[in-house]
């Protein structure tokens, strides 16, 4: 206890910005979860689980769901064959490598939403440069495109192309580290025994990037799972919610609707969601050991 | 499953001290390459190279054309005349107020940049050289902080800033990127802590140096690195932050360009080329400040899962 008071001058300051910017809210929103708020912001009493009910309740919350799962798998999946495969090639010498390392980086450091509103500019009907260069090597017929974002389904099929772009850098970088772990003996080895490339990758290196790739997995699953603006700006505008996934419709809740007693209760679902991946997390990658 | 050591989350470096890089292995890299596989992989990068550069390329070409030629039904690749005055006609637009919303970013991710600072430090400081009892236990909270994301916890927070009187301040927004970059900072300036030998600190102290002397004259030269790496990661992060900025700054003067920028979005004429151009302005000197931290990004981010 005197050796916690003794640190408590270096260690206090985060406490406390935890303290009221994470913990404080999460208590909060639990609390507004079984509230009934109105859309002025004021508090007329408990209703127990009645929200829960309620989101749970609404016609789109199952095909939501569903598509939140297809969401998270099929972007984690699409970056995570796309990044190793990218790392192995940034692992390799060959001259200008250094120039194309730090090109992938640009997405990493650019906002989210201003790549995203490239892409939907890029998409648009008659004056879209993605549209037109689709229509000039003739994939697409006209130039009025298929309205690629006028449709929930082609919206979101878009808006998953661009999540996996933006996720590629750091999973790229990730595995890259991984892949400096592999040490040289083993690669070697394999080649004496007169492995080719490809059988050399799958049966020796790729079984030693294991504690990389988990790590990346579920760093991507949680950051794709919290996303929220890609999906608001390709699919914002369409009515209905037909590209919806939790988290947009979060804050559907919070700002269209303004019924922030329903927002809260799905933030207190996706918050369980988070929880039950961190704990995967740390079971499996085990960030404390050794520290 | 700790399976990554530090020297090696920092591709082409011998980690934050010449001490970390003694067990360094050898490179998993061929030793002779024929010429046919050498083209490939030159191949394999000039396709990378043009795939990850080519929606800022489209931003960039966009933002000299004129309102007339990026409207264009025969849009074109290129822009036919270069419009470099887009770049001060930009910054007053009907659709939001640019130049206030760039102070704001600017002002939110500074500020947050420096309480991360204020606060990381001396925690990571602390925590990498000393053990106590709740130790872990502050550790864990630590790296829970960098997986739970401001966007699931919106409606939390805007109804605590409502009631701290808060809501659509700076202050507000300083304060969400500050506790969400405190992770971050932490674990990278702890590992560039714990790289120091503690023969270093106890030399000092017996020569009469207190903690926070030795923190500040024997410990800060040598983490240098890892301060500066904390210090753009939050700056970097904190500028692009949107889902909490969206909800959390109501007036449009307030807000960050990120929030900002989405109001073109679904105008009747959307005047693309401003957008283009204040993304150009936004995200030129973030790319730059990014490119210099790149062999130490992996290391904050994977926590303590890498060491």
């Amino acid at each position: 206890m005197k050796d916690l008071l003794k640190a408590l001058p270096w260690i206090g300051p985060a406490v406390a910005l935890i303290a009221t910017v994470v913990l404080f809210p999460v208590g909060l929103m639990f609390w507004n979860s079984t509230r009934d708020i109105s859309q002025s912001g004021v508090d007329k009493g408990g209703v127990g689980l009645d929200n829960f009910a309620t989101v749970v309740g609404f016609d789109a919350f199952w095909p939501i769901l569903g598509r939140t799962v297809v969401w998270v798998v099929v972007v984690v999946a699409c970056t995570l064959v796309i990044s190793l495969a990218l790392a192995a090639l940034l692992n390799k010498a060959f001259p200008g490598r250094r120039l194309v390392r730090m090109a992938v980086i640009v997405p990493w450091a650019s906002s989210v939403v201003m790549t995203t509103l490239v892409v939907h500019y890029g998409l648009e009907p008659y004056f879209g440069i993605i549209n037109s260069f689709l229509v000039d090597v003739g994939l697409i017929d006209s130039p009025e495109g298929y309205g690629w974002t006028r449709h929930a389904g082609t919206a979101f099929t878009w808006a998953m192309v661009v999540a996996v772009f933006v996720s590629l850098p750091f999973t790229t970088y990730t595995i890259l580290a991984g892949l400096q772990t592999v040490p040289g003996e083993t690669v070697e080895a394999a080649r004496l025994d007169g492995a080719n490339g490809v059988r050399t990758y799958l049966s020796v290196v790729l079984p030693q990037l294991r504690g990389a790739v988990s790590v990346a997995v579920l760093i991507n699953i949680i950051n794709v799972f919290n996303s929220l603006p890609i999906l608001r700006v390709m699919t914002g505008s369409i009515p209905g919610y037909d590209a919806d996934t939790v988290m947009t419709m979060i804050f559907k809740y919070m700002q269209n609707q303004r019924q922030i007693d329903l927002a809260s209760a799905l933030s207190v679902i996706a918050f369980l969601v988070v929880v039950v991946i961190v704990a995967v997390y740390v079971r499996l990658v085990r960030p404390l050991e050794e520290v | 499953m700790a399976v990554l050591t530090r020297e090696q989350t920092t591709p082409g470096t011998a980690g934050p001290l010449p001490t970390d890089g003694l067990r360094r292995r050898r490179r998993y890299t061929a030793d002779q390459v024929p010429l046919g596989s050498l083209l490939l992989r030159l191949l394999g990068g000039l396709v990378v190279l043009v795939v990850f550069l080519l929606p800022y390329l489209i931003m960039f070409f966009g933002s000299v054309k004129t309102k007339a030629e990026i409207r264009s039904v025969d849009p074109t690749y290129f822009p036919r005349e270069w419009h470099w005055d887009n770049y001060l006609t930009m910054w007053s637009t009907p659709e939001t107020p640019l130049l206030q919303n760039l102070i704001s970013t600017l002002v939110i991710s500074l500020c947050a940049t420096l309480v991360v600072l204020a606060v990381a430090l001396p925690a990571a400081y602390y925590t990498a050289r000393f053990r106590f009892r709740g130790r872990l236990v502050f550790l864990f909270l630590v790296i829970v902080t960098q997986m739970v994301q401001p966007a699931v916890l919106t409606s939390g927070l805007f109804r605590e800033f409502i009631a701290m009187g808060i809501l659509d301040t700076w202050l507000a927004m300083i304060l969400v990127n500050a506790a969400f970059n405190l992770s971050f900072a932490v674990w990278i300036m702890h590992s560039f802590f714990a790289g120091i030998p503690r023969e270093v600190d106890e030399a000092a102290q017996l020569d009469g140096a207190g903690t926070f002397a030795v923190l500040t004259r024997i410990n800060l030269p040598l983490v240098w690195p890892g301060i500066v790496t904390a210090v753009v990661f939050t700056f970097v992060a904190s500028w692009n932050e949107f889902a909490a900025s969206l909800v959390l700054l109501t007036t449009a003067g307030n807000q960050p360009l990120s929030v900002a920028l989405t109001k073109f979005v679904g105008q009747y004429e959307t005047s693309w080329h401003y957008v283009f151009g204040v993304s150009i302005v936004a995200i030129v000197p973030v790319v730059l400040l990014f490119m210099a931290i790149e062999k130490r990004l992996v290391g904050g981010l994977v926590a303590g899962s890498v060491k």
